[in-house]
């Protein structure tokens, strides 16, 4: 991928989130985030894909933003 | 190696400041009558164990041929307590150990006339523990942690401080995260490739490897904000930058002209990832999780990653979630398959490096029933997770993890 298409593509990513986080949101109250508060609503990953993450991060080579791990531990078969 | 030492000194140092800290925060201040001291409290328990095993045929250790046959037994149990300060600020500590036992076909072929050699099954430890503050006023909280990782060829130590600050409303938030790991990696190298006086290389003589540094340092900033009453999203964005010796010893590469030498790669990284994270409750009864990472390094990979997950909610205590992921990524500007190499600087035939794309998918359950799991109150949660792995170059894996949660 070269230079303009990445660039292309975070200015793509960030007019997205600036959209969401801009245009849409509305101030939820304590009382109305039952929904939110649901455990599988979390926006970290699940305790269950701990290891998923873990080798997806040893057999590609891209890691980060994901709350893997991003260094510490060889991976090296 | 002179690094290391200031490094390992700021690090203990940073733990002996975070312990007396700690010792302030929770000691008595006898000018304040009304204080009394709140003990921590046991909040949660997680057991998290799974079974991995992959096959394939680009194994790194013979230079892009040959079995990549590995399996893998992991368990990690994290324990948090948590109490109150003087202040109110709530302090959790959160102690971390994991275990993974690995065999592998291709560390055999390391040295192929010692097959019992250490390496082709090894065991990784890796205790961590972590310590937040929570201001729960102010909407603050701060954060620090130590990590130490070791098997036979591989000793990480890490060090992390994070911080995060919630808006007024409490429906955002910034979150901050800086992350060293100092790795000591053995250079155990193939065995035609060992220089005559370099010692190890049988069993028993691994106190004669020589070792070498591999440093990794990120910075993490993120952002995650509630939309509305279903909807929520993250953005995430880090640096990682590596430094030191960033292949493995025990990689083999064969040139055009049959020679055989060890992997070379450039002694730093810059990589740089991107994600974004969206989850949306749809109805009563469907949460859907969506994640995308774009990710672009210097070494001339770029990728994408995207995600989805729907929990479909039998009832409010039982649900079953479907699962798909999608990956592809260009190779690294020095990855050529087996005996393509023409002698360039740099060179590697790790397969974890070349152009491919991969596909992951599967489903899993959780259970978390008001009396507890099998009627047993203290097992809050119960998560069971199976995928399948496939990568466009031939390699496959399965996964199954269970997870518990007690409270």
């Amino acid at each position: 991928m070269n230079q303009r298409k990445l660039l292309s593509l975070y200015f793509l990513f960030a007019l997205i989130a600036s959209i969401i986080l801009n245009t849409s949101c509305t101030s939820v109250k304590a009382y109305q985030k039952n929904k939110l508060n649901d455990a599988e609503m979390s926006l970290s990953s699940r305790k269950v894909e701990k290891t998923e993450l873990n080798f997806q991060s040893y057999r590609e080579g891209a890691s980060g933003a994901n709350g893997g791990k991003t260094g510490g531990g060889c991976g090296c078969n | 190696m002179q690094l290391n030492k200031s490094l390992m000194k700021k690090l203990t140092l940073a733990a002996i400041g975070m312990y007396l800290s700690i010792l302030s925060a929770f000691s008595q201040n006898t000018s304040d009558s009304s204080y009394k001291p709140r003990k921590l409290k046991f909040e949660e328990a997680n057991f998290v164990s799974s079974y991995y095993h992959q096959n394939g045929d680009h194994a790194s250790v013979t230079g892009g041929i040959g079995s990549e046959k590995l399996t893998d037994l992991s368990t990690s149990i994290d324990l948090t307590i948590s109490g109150y300060d003087k202040r109110y600020r709530k302090h959790s500590f959160i102690f971390d150990l994991g275990i993974d036992h690995y065999t592998s076909a291709s560390s055999d072929m390391i040295d192929p006339k010692n097959i019992s050699s250490a390496s082709h099954a090894d065991t990784r430890i890796y205790p961590s523990l972590n310590w937040t503050m929570e201001n729960e006023k102010k909407g603050t909280t701060f954060g620090a942690g130590l990590s130490y990782s070791n098997e036979f060829d591989y000793q990480s130590r890490g060090v992390n401080i994070n911080f995060a600050q919630k808006t007024k409303d409490k429906n955002g938030e910034f979150s901050a995260k800086l992350q060293a790991y100092l790795d000591q990696v053995s250079l155990i190298y193939p065995i035609e490739l060992r220089p005559a006086n370099s010692g190890g290389g049988g069993e028993g003589d691994e106190n004669h490897y020589a070792s070498t540094a591999r440093n990794s340092f990120s910075a993490d900033v993120a952002w995650s904000q509630i939309i509305n009453q279903r909807l929520q999203v993250a953005v995430d964005g880090g640096v990682i930058y590596q430094k030191g010796y960033l292949g493995l010893p025990f990689h083999r590469v064969y040139f055009n002209d049959a020679s055989v030498h060890v992997e070379n790669l450039p002694s730093s990284r810059l990589k740089i990832p991107l994600g974004l994270r969206a989850n949306y409750f749809l109805g009563d009864k469907f949460i859907i999780r969506t994640w995308y990472r774009n990710y672009h390094d210097d070494w001339g990979i770029n990728s994408n990653a995207a995600q989805l997950e729907t929990s479909i909610k039998i009832n409010p205590f039982f649900s079953i979630t479907p699962f798909y992921r999608y990956y592809q990524q260009s190779a690294a500007k020095y990855f050529a398959p087996y005996e393509e190499h023409t002698g360039t600087e740099f060179y590697t035939s790790n397969y974890d490096l070349s152009k491919f794309n991969s596909n992951f998918f599967g489903a899993g359950f959780r259970i978390a029933p008001p009396k507890g799991v099998f009627n047993n109150q203290h097992i809050n949660a119960l998560e069971l997770r199976i995928g399948h792995y496939k990568r466009s170059d031939g390699l496959n894996s399965n996964i199954v993890s269970l997870s518990l949660k007690f409270k």
